[in-house]
């Protein structure tokens, strides 16, 4: 019997590789963009998965929204990092480094 | 049913409505022509709105279902934040038209964001939370890479939004642990589940929330995307990050602590003092070696926005009024400061390094004085305003027995004071440089001696700002 903790683990394990993406990474702005969108959908597992166990719609319209503004988000990252591209002609994570932070 | 959710948020339809239609309209006529008449507009929309808001409102309401709460604390909040963006817009004509930036979508944007701005300081429900946070972000990711053929401004905005993401998903995931463990979104459900002793489902979530919105406020040890995002961003921009964003971070933060979680004092108020401590010792000592006035700028509200956590920390209705107080005093400073930072200029050519400023008083020894009045109240000297908001906040960290908090404030607002004055001591008692451009526009000028004025005749009675705030204050915890 798969259970709600079951789901929880798949979506925090998900949410933990997505975190270790944008940080450990260092080749690559692209892969940064993925490990947000997965971060997202452990954080739609979560919400659907507590949905169907607490027997309540309103976890589902969250997911709902959330898609939505994922798919926004996700728009809105590459328009500036095409911006960034043409600009710097790279999109290495070690190249985003004109300003020391 | 439909008709009395939509007048309560009649203001957010009417910005948000104006935004698309003047986009529209933008588009299929003059295009960038048509920039100065829309930044007006869009300047007097939010005036106009701040004085119906300010005025017309009172009591409390709540649409939609509880999703959206207008009461006196967001009201406070929203006039704060549409009149401190008004002043940014109007403030960055100038710079934006002779710098080539001044495009059309730029007032629009602000518009947006103003408008997600406003959903989060009213938000009764983790989804119109998410929704506001959401809109507000995403505009602000394109303004900070408004100058689109700069590598620092694209930079800013690549970071701001890779960082702004993460803490996004940060914050929902919490929203979901909450959800999960308190069976509902509405804040007034998660109130009730959190009552008498919050579990660890809820507290994993509360955790979250609010490293999610720490990010937002850019408080430590969730700020390194701050001074990237201020040094890179154009300067009328950066002014703009500087004040309305930061209000409505906070708004939110109150909102949230208080609303969703107020039967749990206990459990943020050790968290939101950690913030505060860190926020304000990283502020005041990493701003100690900067040279761009802009990344000090950044550490400076760093350690501003540990002072109003500080209000925060106390978790009553005093620290909530201390920390409206402190954040509109806060704004005010900032607008006067980023006038002064916008007429840096050498040939046309903005100047960011304080060096810059030796001997600037020689020069300009109105706006040295001007500068002065703002730095030592930034600083927290006595007798300026600036003051009197820090006042504010330790005496609700004291009253709630949060006194190692307010010692450690008042350590790092004097080690924090050094680049406050060190900028005064460069402009009046600094060696001789070549003189930086005597142009400044007349609006900046005005905000710029406006904002000074301010931070000296306020110490009569603060312009009458206690009583709003105690009363949003009280709307809100209670």
């Amino acid at each position: 019997m798969v259970g709600l903790e079951h789901y929880l683990t798949v979506a925090a394990a998900l949410f933990v590789i997505g975190i270790f993406g944008i940080f450990v990474n260092r080749k690559n702005v692209i892969v940064i963009l993925m490990s947000i969108e997965l971060m997202l959908l452990a954080v739609n597992i979560n919400f659907v998965a507590f949905s169907s166990f607490l027997n309540d719609l309103a976890g589902q319209v969250f997911t709902l929204f959330v898609l939505t503004v994922a798919a926004a988000e996700a728009a809105i990252g590459l328009a500036i990092l095409v911006c960034f591209f043409r600009n710097r002609g790279t999109i290495a994570v070690e190249d985003v480094n004109v300003m020391k932070g | 049913m439909i008709q009395a959710d939509l007048n309560v948020v009649l203001p957010e339809v009417i910005l948000a409505v104006y935004a698309m239609i003047a986009l529209l309209a933008a588009v299929y006529t003059t295009k960038d022509k048509a920039a100065p008449i829309v930044l007006w507009v869009t300047a007097g929309v939010f005036v106009l709105l701040a004085g119906v808001i300010g005025f017309g409102g009172s009591g409390e309401t709540t649409a939609f279902g509880g999703a959206f709460v207008d009461d006196a604390f967001s009201r406070f909040a929203k006039v704060a934040i549409l009149l401190s963006a008004a002043a940014i817009l109007i403030l960055s004509q100038d710079f934006m038209t002779r710098h080539g930036l001044f495009r059309f979508e730029y007032p629009l944007l602000v518009a947006l964001s103003v408008v997600g701005m406003m959903m989060m300081v009213s938000a009764g429900d983790l989804m119109a939370l998410y929704m506001g946070l959401e809109l507000q972000s995403l505009s602000l990711y394109v303004v900070a890479a408004l100058r689109r053929d700069s590598v620092k401004s694209t930079e800013a905005g690549l970071k701001y939004f890779v960082l702004g993401a993460l803490s996004s998903g940060m914050l929902l995931y919490g929203c979901s642990l909450v959800y999960g463990y308190a069976g509902t979104t509405l804040f007034s459900g998660i109130t009730a589940a959190a009552e008498g002793g919050i579990g660890l489902g809820l507290l994993f979530g509360l955790v979250f929330v609010v490293a999610g919105m720490a990010f937002k406020v850019s408080a430590a040890p969730f700020h390194m995307w701050t001074p990237d995002v201020y040094e890179g961003s154009p300067t009328p921009i950066t002014a703009f990050f500087a004040t309305a964003p930061k209000v409505a971070a906070m708004g939110l933060f109150a909102r949230v602590v208080h609303d969703a979680f107020g039967g749990a004092v206990s459990d943020w108020s050790q968290i939101v003092a950690f913030l505060s401590v860190v926020s304000m010792f990283l502020g005041a000592v990493a701003a100690i070696g900067q040279r761009d006035i802009k990344r000090l700028m950044a550490y400076s509200s760093i350690a501003h926005m540990g002072f109003a956590l500080m209000g925060l920390a106390a978790g009553t209705a005093e620290g909530v009024q201390a920390m409206l107080v402190y954040m509109s005093i806060y704004v005010v400073m900032n607008v006067g400061t980023f006038a002064f930072i916008l007429s840096m200029e050498k040939d046309g050519q903005p100047v960011t390094d304080i060096d810059a400023l030796q001997n600037y008083s020689k020069h300009q020894p109105g706006r040295a004085l001007a500068m002065l009045v703002l730095m030592f109240s930034l600083a927290g000297i006595p007798p300026m305003v600036g003051f009197f908001g820090k006042y504010y906040v330790l005496q609700a960290a004291v009253d709630a027995g949060l006194a190692w908090l307010a010692v450690a404030g008042v350590i790092a607002s004097v080690i924090g004071a050094y680049y406050y004055l060190r900028i005064v001591y460069y402009m009046y008692f600094g060696e001789d440089r070549e003189a930086l451009d005597s142009a400044m526009p007349p609006v900046g000028w005005a905000l710029l001696m406006g904002s000074a004025a301010i931070m000296v005749l306020g110490v009569i009675n603060l312009f009458g700002i206690e009583a709003p705030a105690l009363a949003a204050a009280q709307a809100l915890v209670n």
